[in-house]
């Protein structure tokens, strides 16, 4: 229950205030700027646009300061500042085998064609602070290479050769449709949900959330033996078709994270044993993120292919429901809003309770103690 | 047709402030609504590709967008329509009425209520709403309205619907809560009868 | 800019497909830096009054993934889009599309979209901006390669023991 509480204009106020002052933090350092944050905390930058399910660095990246670095706030902001913004349509799918890689790796086929590309990882490198990163000291252009490489091969299509991985499309091709099923920001969640809205979800969904969840999978809560087929970082084409012009124009660039995620599979009734795939897509580089949301894909697969339901990551009504930080954050932290009468309700509940349970010990104790004097 | 003033027709005859314009109809259709039978003023100045109408263009403006599908009546059906209306508010043209949030026609060309959709049970909402150009709003057959929003019963006669609207909106009505919603549009004005208004022959009631 | 990309955009505006080289430039436009297209823009000298039509705008496109890279679509996320329409005096209209939140791109890509459509100007627009953006936009995706191409692992193999 909800009462309305008048007053507190002025501690608002200055609460505003102070988290303005605390955000500046100490005048005699320069103030940070957007592309700063662009530019190197691009990761950070990347996890809100990621999970506010809104690409646009720059507004990212303000969100990022004005939530004085807390990313669920950032994801918050952002969210609510899509919510400002007329859509103008949809775009064509975006082709990430046509991606302009920066990193292509694979764990399950040493010599594909394109080769293993490392690109910007973390991977190899020691975990040991940096000094000098504290400082300011030049860093040196990335080394380039003459040649330019191969295209990169999906591991899905070497497999497909012999026919031992199922098809991206499981059903017959000429009925692959041309539009989702539904769009998750439009319709309200019903369950079962589709593989298409459940991917919506997940693009969106917490990090952390997810990764505990593909880890689960792992430990042997839904196991799904799991081997990164195919993890994909790079930029790739946006293109819409504008109907006033009647034709498709590329609107520019953007950079995602793929997982393709191999599974072993023994087979069903209805299906031969094969390796099945859980698939990741994530805005920016978030290799962890698409890699949690492939495990998660597929142990959310569990009904289709037959496979009992038994642990947290096989159950997409828990799984979807919870994925959103931002909506699990409104109801965890709408706690702390004044909730003074139901408290005033349960406090007389528990005095009436508590004063029924003494009188009834009493009573007993009475009883007790004269068949104790008999 | 050349490709120039094939864009020029379609880039033109929208809102000429679209924020204001668009709230403006937008009050109008839920003044409409909140009390069927009752006229009111659509933004003026609107020029559609004819054969569209300057009011159907208005409220195609103020509520038709990417997410809601239209279905056109034959006669609306051309490229200069459509072009316009892909520019102006980019809404899909689909051919099936009962997947569309929005249909169009005039009085003469009208769909049976039927072949919309009512929407569904957990989701009557999702039911097309019927967008009508008539003649006039007097000079008809003389029809008695009843429901939400109206104080007892009230009188109205827009010219031109077609002898069967009455037992089609009998049919509408017996969905309740599901239901064709209609929009009644003459130049710039409009009127609404939402699914909950009951209709009637005011030659019926006198009989009665 | 290649040979191929060439013939694409100067067999702009023949009657047969008059969208083609428009697609080419906007495409350029919408990838290329506001501030690159406006230096671009300054070398073909005074450009004519444009009236806006619509924005520029931002909004949101929706943009789609297929499942498993290459099957059915997904809603992956949306983007904010900046989109503007001018005409010329001469009736001409452009459009313009662009990912992120620059007006100011968005409203001058739409002047030389429309400007192109005029067919008077076309070989000015594509040697002063579409083949220079051109140019810098494949400069860039090649050193992207090139330098993923320098983080490719060369295995070799170490052979042990006899034969």
């Amino acid at each position: 229950m909800y009462v309305a509480v008048k007053g507190g204009e002025a501690a608002i106020a200055n609460a505003h205030k102070m988290l303005a002052d605390r955000r500046r933090g100490d005048r005699s350092l320069p103030a940070i700027t957007v592309e700063q944050l662009v530019e190197q905390l691009g990761l950070a930058v990347d996890r809100v646009m990621a999970e506010a399910s809104l690409y646009a660095p720059a507004l990212a990246a303000l969100a990022v300061k004005q939530a004085r670095g807390d990313m669920i706030e950032a994801i918050f902001l952002l969210r609510a500042y899509r919510t400002t913004l007329p859509r103008f349509g949809a775009s064509r799918p975006l082709e990430t085998g046509e991606m302009v890689a920066e990193r292509r790796v694979s764990a399950t086929y040493k010599d594909l064609p394109g080769g293993q590309v490392l690109g910007p990882t973390f991977d190899y490198t020691h975990r040991l602070l940096d000094p000098e990163l504290a400082a300011d000291a030049p860093v040196d252009p990335a080394p380039a290479r003459e040649h330019e490489g191969e295209p990169l091969t999906r591991v899905s299509d070497i497999l497909a050769h012999e026919d031992l991985i199922e098809r991206a499309f499981t059903g017959d091709p000429d009925q692959m449709p041309e539009e989702p099923s539904g769009d998750l920001t439009r319709e309200p969640m019903e369950f079962p949900m589709p593989r298409d809205l459940r991917l919506q979800a997940l693009a969106r969904g917490d990090e952390g959330f997810l990764l505990a969840l593909g880890y689960s999978t792992q430990r042997g809560y839904g196991r799904t033996h799991p081997f990164a087929g195919e993890i994909r970082i790079g930029e790739v084409e946006v293109e819409m078709d504008v109907p006033e012009l009647g034709f498709a124009v590329a609107l520019g660039r953007i950079r995602v994270t793929e997982c393709q995620m191999v599974n072993q599979f023994a087979g069903s009734a209805k299906l031969a044993p094969q390796f099945t795939r859980g698939y990741g897509l994530v805005f920016g580089q978030s290799e962890r993120k698409a890699m949690a949301m492939a495990l998660v894909d597929r142990s959310l697969r569990a009904g289709e292919l037959g496979e009992d339901r038994v642990a947290p990551a096989q159950d997409e009504e828990f799984v979807i429901s919870h994925a959103d930080n931002v909506q699990a954050t409104g109801f965890v932290e709408h706690l702390k809003l004044p909730h003074y009468v139901d408290f005033q309700a349960e406090l007389d509940l528990v005095r009436r309770l508590r004063a029924e349970f003494e009188a009834a010990r009493a009573g007993k104790d009475d009883a007790t103690a004269r068949e104790a004097a008999e | 047709m050349t490709m120039a003033q094939f864009d020029t027709q379609a880039v033109s005859g929208g809102f000429t402030d679209p924020v204001f314009e668009a709230q403006a109809a937008f009050r109008a259709l839920m003044d409409a609504s909140a009390r069927p039978g009752t006229i009111h003023d659509l933004p003026a100045g609107l020029a559609p590709p004819a054969p569209l109408g300057a009011g159907s263009g208005a409220v195609m403006l103020a509520l038709c967008d990417p997410d809601t599908p239209v279905w056109l009546a034959e006669a609306l059906r051309g490229e200069a329509v459509s072009a316009w209306i892909a520019f102006q508010c980019g809404a899909p043209i689909v051919g099936d009425g009962a997947s569309a949030a929005f249909a169009f026609a005039a009085a003469n060309d009208m769909p049976a209520l039927s072949a919309l959709s009512a929407g569904t049970q957990e989701y009557p909402d999702r039911a097309t709403t019927l967008v009508v150009e008539v003649e006039a709003f007097e000079g008809g057959e003389e029809i008695m309205i009843e429901g939400p929003g109206i104080l007892g019963r009230s009188r109205i006669a827009p010219m031109g619907l077609p002898h069967s609207f009455l037992n089609e909106r009998a049919g509408n009505r017996a969905l309740f809560p599901r239901g064709v919603d209609v929009v009644l549009v003459c130049g710039s004005r409009v009127m609404a009868l939402p699914r909950s208004t009951v209709l009637s022959r005011k030659s019926e009631q006198e009989a009665n | 800019m290649t040979a191929s990309q060439r013939e694409h955009a100067t067999a702009a505006g023949s009657e047969d497909d008059p969208g083609r080289g428009l697609k080419a430039l906007m495409d350029i436009l919408a990838a290329s830096p506001g501030a690159e297209i406006a230096a671009a823009a300054d070398a073909l000298g005074e450009l004519p009054e444009a009236a806006p039509v619509r924005g520029p705008e931002t909004g949101l496109v929706m943009l789609r993934g297929r499942i498993g890279g290459d099957g059915a679509p997904f809603n992956l996320g949306e983007a904010a889009v900046t989109r503007a329409t001018v005409r010329l005096a001469g009736g001409a209209v452009g459009h313009a599309y662009a990912l992120g939140q620059d007006r100011e791109k968005a409203r001058l890509s739409a002047v030389l979209a429309a400007l192109w459509s005029e067919g008077t100007r076309r070989e000015a627009i594509l040697r002063d901006v579409l083949e220079p953006l051109a140019e810098a936009r494949a400069a860039e995706t090649s050193r992207t390669r090139r330098e993923a191409a320098a983080t490719r692992v060369d295995f070799f193999t170490m052979v042990r023991g006899d034969d």
